[in-house]
């Protein structure tokens, strides 16, 4: 199985008339099974096509056209523009906003993300590539053209989670050249608020039979991996993870943002050797290097299994 | 960005919180003007963004205008941590009969703000909330519903703080947290926050950081202030070296070949993307090598734009050989990043086999990339070599080539 998106899931892409939004389309309507991409929304674009696809003004348009509830959009709108676009997705009943935009503010993320919360929705990102089911489907523009994404992706028990889109892929692919496939990655975004923590997503991979283990990829800044660490230890999570944690560099530069927003050394708790310490207190290894990670992940999951624990 | 205090005070002031009447120079006789018309005694403070400003000695006190003139004209020329004074505050010496703490912050895992309030002001919060915990109070509030009093009542009561001053503070808070979300801020923060001898209360300091992505939609404010849009207030200030990577981004509208930040090394970066780069930027240090550069590419940049990153980069001083290196890229054209620097090479009358150390992008459009890096004899590497193990052999290269 999967989490968040199978081969049923219907989706809509709000600006899909802008150049990358055309791309992501193409790709998704391509990969694995071919995504059910119902429509796409640009206003004032009504009756256009793309790629197949029918545009509409509205999000409610829609939904009337596709005659039943659309489950997913893929928010592609500028900055100024994704608070309404992601408002509109979720006042329609839209219950999966994947935000593929970068540089919104935070007030505008948690506006979002409150209102999604108030109307049982979930968000993924902003800033991310999005969500990919190998050999399945791909919501977002995770992994590129469907002939680049099934090169680095690989069904099998593997969870991916990870702060950057490129990285998704990189580990992934890394994973998949092991002989490790992938139950569902998910690129969450690396902005300092984001609608889907590593925490928030643990549930669903705990659920998921497929799911054996789980590997993130994190960087300075934020809580989320003591949020992560905390959430493994207190509900004697069955996945064991393995985390990767770039920029350690950082440690030494408090005050500076490289890479993604959400990365800045504010406090203590901030830092890579702060989070690295809490991760492991809870049980969670750090690899030192990405080519270490699938050995690293194949031991644990092996562990747990002869500990006769849940089988895998 | 962070605001200077002078900044900061206006801000708090426009929002309807009571401030002390203090007056901005940046000039001697300016200060002496600001000291007369306040009258009395006066606090000179230095504007720098950088803490330690009362160590460093950029913060005196004057009882004559003569006095402060002088106090002026010292701190204004005392540079704090790096960093020269924007120009001087001239504050009124306040009789505080108790410093209080209000302020509020983001809280990413919860996704909401958070009130913060202390009556044992004056100090860094962090320090209050270590040693005195019961001194803090805390409170989340929605971005969506109207910030009410009660909210900030609940907050300032933890603290135990009851009779006058709780309902005197109550609505400073209350402002402060709409302040906090109208001005798209990341930290707002009155410290201290002081009680006066007629039960009172003034904004004796105020820190704010305003969040960058949201600078386009306060453009009055900041105009009002005074901020340029060229002002970035990082925590150091941009070097020439890191500007000219500015430009060489802005050239033209298709993906990114920036983010430019310079180091001291030998090895010249062209990496990406963001978390491929703060991969990579490890991976070369953990080998022992020294980069010259930090940088990003990503989201597909033009020949001419990878072209001037590449230039820029191989003509640093210092600079002996480039690793371009990327995590696997899907939107990026491996292709068009080797003709970049390629051609970056060749412009500069170097052989790219010499000075490129290392190749390594894999991803879309890889044939063709590599068949391109081929006829030029540079080296390159497809996934199957991993990230850490490209920077490996670039800084291999490079050693051998110093040696």
């Amino acid at each position: 199985m999967s989490i968040l998106i199978d081969a049923e899931t219907t989706f809509i892409v709000q600006g899909i008339t802008g150049r990358e939004a055309v791309n992501l389309t193409r790709e998704c309507l391509d990969y694995g099974s071919g995504a059910k991409v119902v429509g796409g929304v640009t206003p004032g674009r009504l009756g256009r096509d793309v790629h197949g696809v029918p545009v509409f003004d509205t999000v409610a348009q829609a939904v009337e056209h596709h005659g039943a509830p659309i489950d997913g959009s893929v928010v592609t709108v500028p900055p100024a523009f994704t608070k309404d676009a992601v408002f509109e997705a979720i006042e329609n009943g839209v219950k999966l906003i994947v935000i593929v935009t970068e540089r919104i503010p935070r007030r505008d993320v948690a506006e979002m993300v409150e209102l999604a919360a108030l109307r049982g929705a979930r968000i993924i990102g902003p800033n991310c590539l999005g969500i990919i089911v190998p050999d399945v489907i791909k919501m977002g523009g995770i992994g590129g053209p469907a002939k680049n994404a099934a090169q680095a992706y690989t069904p099998g028990p593997i969870g991916v989670i990870s702060r950057s889109g490129g990285m998704t892929t990189e580990m992934s692919s890394t994973l998949s050249a092991a002989g490790l496939g992938q139950s569902t990655a998910v690129s969450i975004g690396g902005d300092a608020i984001i609608g889907s923590s590593y925490a928030e997503l643990m549930p669903l991979f705990e659920a998921d039979a497929q799911t054996e283990g789980i590997v993130i990829y994190t960087e300075p800044g934020g809580r989320m991996e003591a949020e992560l660490a905390g959430w493994v230890t207190e509900h004697s999570s069955r996945l064991p993870v393995v985390a990767f944690m770039a920029g350690r560099f950082m440690d030494e530069m408090p005050g500076m943002s490289f890479g993604h927003a959400g990365t800045i050394v504010e406090g203590k708790e901030d830092t890579a050797s702060e989070k690295i310490a809490r991760l492991a207190q809870a049980g969670i290894s750090v690899a030192e290097r990405i080519e270490d990670i699938p050995e690293m992940i194949r031991s644990k999951i092996s562990e747990r299994s002869r500990a006769g624990g849940v089988s895998a | 960005m962070r605001f200077f205090e002078f900044e900061a005070r206006e801000i708090v002031k426009r929002a309807g919180i009571p401030v002390t009447d203090f007056g901005f120079a940046t000039s001697r006789e300016a200060a002496k003007e600001a000291a007369e018309r306040i009258g009395g005694s006066v606090v000179i403070k230095s504007q720098v963004l950088t803490g330690g400003r009362m160590k460093a000695g950029g913060v005196k006190f004057a009882d004559t205008p003569e006095e402060a003139a002088a106090h002026a004209e010292d701190i204004l020329a005392l540079e704090i941590g790096g960093h020269m004074p924007r120009g001087v505050l001239v504050d009124p010496k306040a009789e505080v009969e108790q410093e209080y703490y209000a302020g509020v912050v983001w809280d990413g895992l919860r996704k909401q703000p958070v009130m913060l309030f202390s009556d044992m002001g004056g100090i860094d919060i962090e320090q209050v909330a270590e040693e005195h915990p019961d001194h803090v109070g805390r409170g989340h509030f929605s971005t969506l519903l109207p910030v009410s009093d009660f909210q900030a009542k609940q907050v300032i009561a933890q603290t135990g703080v009851s009779g006058s001053p709780l309902n005197r503070i109550t609505p400073i808070l209350t402002r402060l947290a709409r302040l906090f979300l109208e001005h798209d801020l990341t930290l707002a923060e009155i410290n201290p926050l002081g009680r006066l001898k007629d039960g009172s209360f003034v904004a004796l300091d105020a820190h704010m950081d305003i969040e960058n992505e949201a600078r386009g939609r306060h453009a009055k404010l900041l105009a009002d202030l005074g901020v340029g849009p060229e002002e970035t207030r990082q925590a150091r200030e941009a070097t020439p070296f890191e500007l000219a990577g500015e430009e060489v981004d802005a050239t033209d509208h298709r993906g990114v070949a920036g983010n430019v930040t310079e180091f001291d090394g030998n090895l010249g970066l062209v990496i990406g993307a963001g978390g491929g780069s703060l991969t990579l930027f490890d991976a070369v240090r953990a080998h022992g090598g020294k980069p010259a550069n930090y940088c990003e590419i990503g989201g597909n940049p033009s020949v001419a734009k990878t072209c001037g990153l590449a230039k820029l980069v191989l003509g640093k001083p210092g600079v002996e050989q480039i690793a371009v290196m990327m995590s696997i890229v899907s939107n990026t054209r491996v292709d068009i990043v080797a003709r970049g620097v390629i051609k970056a090479c060749l412009e500069l009358g170097f052989d790219p086999s010499e000075k490129i150390a290392i190749f390594r992008i894999p991803g879309a459009w890889e044939e063709e990339g590599f068949k391109i890096l081929e006829k030029y004899g540079v080296d390159y590497a497809d996934r199957s070599v991993s990230l850490n193990e490209a920077a490996r052999r670039a800084v291999e290269k490079i050693q051998g080539v110093a040696a």
